[in-house]
């Protein structure tokens, strides 16, 4: 448990720096949290996290690996089309380091 | 996520590592706060009279179970589970050697419930319950996966298992409890699956699965959802919708169902068959959680339920479902309740209905890794050591390259993945690489030695766990696989009618 202090706000966070409140995030908010993993954002992880973001507001879930590595194969090439690219991108993990970076809850269960 | 710090290096065979007192002292797993405690009907926060309460709910533990009464008094202290444990083995710390993890329930259980105890006091091996002593049950009793690989080797078959989950259900009844474990539970309760998974993302998501299928083999599968009626109900692990490489599992019971020509459903209601109660002691929530699947069957009016690749789920199915949630006297007695997918899949590859083309995995080099509970909790099919070679069955029925790892890892005494039992957390990721470390060890020697390049296995936090874990060996992620993706992957669609 704890917070982020980005641009004068206090962001309530879990014990492994998710989100408390995903309404709180912002692309200054990512930017944080990817420094704090030490990743630096390019566009191609922006794809990532934009697309976990819409596809949440709409299911209130993360995303299957799969439909993940899916619309980034339409979005970067076929070639990046999978978890070999995505784990690339996010060392720590498309479910777990994107997640967070892009203010999802965290995937509870065996996963 | 946090790198782990301490990586054992692999030898060349998995060596007994000399003692370092506390190694792991400071390896904790988040403790559940009242929003995961109090659902589940545990006390928010450790009352005052703590101490009171716990040894009282020992006692009661104690005459509920005598099993539980026998482990604390028949140890002898012989030693020979001492070096079988893969978090001793990993970690070095004394007291994750599984007798000495009992001995904190134990001499706790000596010391107010045995004559000898309460006189002579530590002589006789007993200590009363401080804050030290509660201090190391909350840091040991989760360092421990439930795998009852010790038990294997104790000659009085103490089952550690059993010795921790007492210690955990002592621990939530005083208010303490972990994050994780209690977390899933309430949301399997309340969602109907341990991610949380709406019914509209499960729908979306299980036709992205479909279109998958048919693209890679030109033939429309279908993954049916809430279809009353149909013959079979199959209950299956969520991350099998979920992760890779969980996933093509599912893909392969998919295939197998179209194949034999079945009606087949999942349910949103019931989408989990992982159940975590069996992790935390207590009847109460593992059958909660079981109850669902029972209720979804009735009101479906299926005839069969069967159960997809999760280790410690069939151990919850073959073992306790019958007392919990039966009797399935509502389902055809012609079937097995549970039946698992590997024995349905294993019958119909015997009985000719479907066809496998072994040449379709000629790019691996398999092994197969036993996940604890089920080899040694349960067994399958009608013969003994069916858990064992069912499994294997359908990997010969659908490779040309199989080989064992060392049989002292294999089987019934298999090692844990490191990441069973509620450990899969991610704040505890030094003590599950280092668990691992014996697996991982009997792995790297068949790779060297027989280019091993898939390790199969039928348990979806196995699966999950080595895909986190294995990497930090340099064993890549992609070794890890289901038993029912090499099926996938096998399997000949259209070509034979039933």
């Amino acid at each position: 448990m704890g917070a982020l202090e980005v641009s004068g706000m206090t962001i309530p966070t879990d014990e492994d720096g998710f989100m408390e409140d995903t309404d709180q995030w912002s692309q200054e908010v990512a930017e944080f949290i990817a420094k704090v993993e030490g990743i630096d954002m390019t566009d191609a992880h922006w794809e990532v996290v934009n697309f976990l973001r819409e596809y949440y507001t709409e299911y209130k879930i993360a995303p299957m690996i799969r439909i993940l590595t899916k619309a980034i194969g339409k979005k970067l090439g076929k070639d990046k089309g999978n978890t070999k690219y995505l784990y690339q991108l996010y060392p720590g993990g498309p479910a777990k380091q994107a997640c967070k970076i892009a203010g999802l809850p965290k995937p509870t269960g065996c996963v | 996520m946090a790198d782990p710090t301490n990586i054992p290096e692999l030898k060349d065979r998995i060596e007994i590592p000399k003692l370092v007192e506390g190694a792991t002292s400071h390896y904790k797993c988040h403790p559940a706060k009242e929003k995961h405690l109090t659902p589940l009907g545990f006390p928010g926060s450790r009352p005052d009279d703590w101490h009171d309460i716990a040894i009282t709910r020992l006692g009661e533990l104690l005459k509920e179970s005598k099993s539980l009464k026998v482990f604390m008094d028949i140890c002898v202290k012989c030693g020979a589970c001492t070096d079988k444990c893969h978090y001793y083995l990993g970690t070095k710390d004394p007291k994750n050697m599984p007798v000495a993890r009992q001995d904190l329930l134990r001499k706790v259980y000596r010391k107010y419930y045995t004559l000898s105890g309460k006189i002579f006091g530590k002589l006789a091996g007993a200590e009363a319950l401080t804050e030290d002593v509660l201090k190391d049950w909350y840091t040991y009793f989760y360092q421990c996966s439930e795998c009852r690989r010790c038990s294997v080797f104790c000659p009085y078959g103490i089952d550690t298992a059993e010795v921790t989950m007492a210690a955990r259900e002592i621990m939530h009844s005083i208010g303490i409890g972990q994050k994780y474990t209690l977390e899933i539970i309430d949301k399997v309760e309340t969602t109907g699956n341990n991610l949380g998974i709406p019914e509209g993302a499960l729908v979306g998501t299980l036709e992205v699965l479909e279109e998958e299928i048919e693209e890679e083999t030109g033939v429309k599968v279908k993954i049916p959802l809430d279809q009353k009626g149909s013959d079979i109900l199959l209950i299956t692990p969520s991350a099998d919708v979920f992760s890779e490489p969980h996933i093509f599992s599912l893909m392969g019971y998919a295939k197998v169902f179209h194949q034999a020509g079945v009606s087949w459903t999942l349910s949103s209601y019931a989408s989990e068959f992982a159940n975590f109660g069996l992790f935390i002691g207590g009847q109460e929530h593992l059958q909660k959680v079981a109850q669902r699947i029972a209720d979804i069957a009735r009101e479906f009016k299926v005839k069969r339920i069967i159960v997809g690749e999760c280790g410690h789920a069939w151990r919850v199915g073959y073992s306790y479902w019958n007392t919990l949630i039966g009797p399935f006297d509502f389902l055809d007695p012609d079937y097995k309740t549970p039946t698992h997918i590997c024995e349905y899949t294993n019958g119909l590859i015997e009985q000719g209905a479907i066809k496998l083309d072994k040449e379709a995995n000629d790019e691996y080099v398999v092994t197969m890794h036993d996940s604890c509970n089920v080899a040694r909790a349960s067994r399958m099919g009608d013969k003994p050591g069916g858990q064992f070679d069912i499994p294997r069955a359908l990997i010969d029925a659908s490779c040309n390259h199989h080989v064992e790892m060392d049989p002292n890892t294999t089987k019934e005494k298999t090692f844990c993945c490191g990441g069973g039992g509620g450990l899969l957390s991610e704040e505890i990721i030094d003590l599950r690489v280092q668990g691992a470390m014996p697996r991982a060890t009997s792995l790297k020697q068949v790779m060297d030695s027989h280019g091993v390049n898939f390790m199969a296995m039928i348990c979806a936090i196995c699966k999950a766990q080595f895909s986190t874990v294995l990497p930090y060996y340099d064993i890549p992620r992609d070794i890890v696989g289901g038993i029912h993706q090499l099926v996938s992957n096998a399997i000949q669609l259209g070509t034979n009618k039933v």
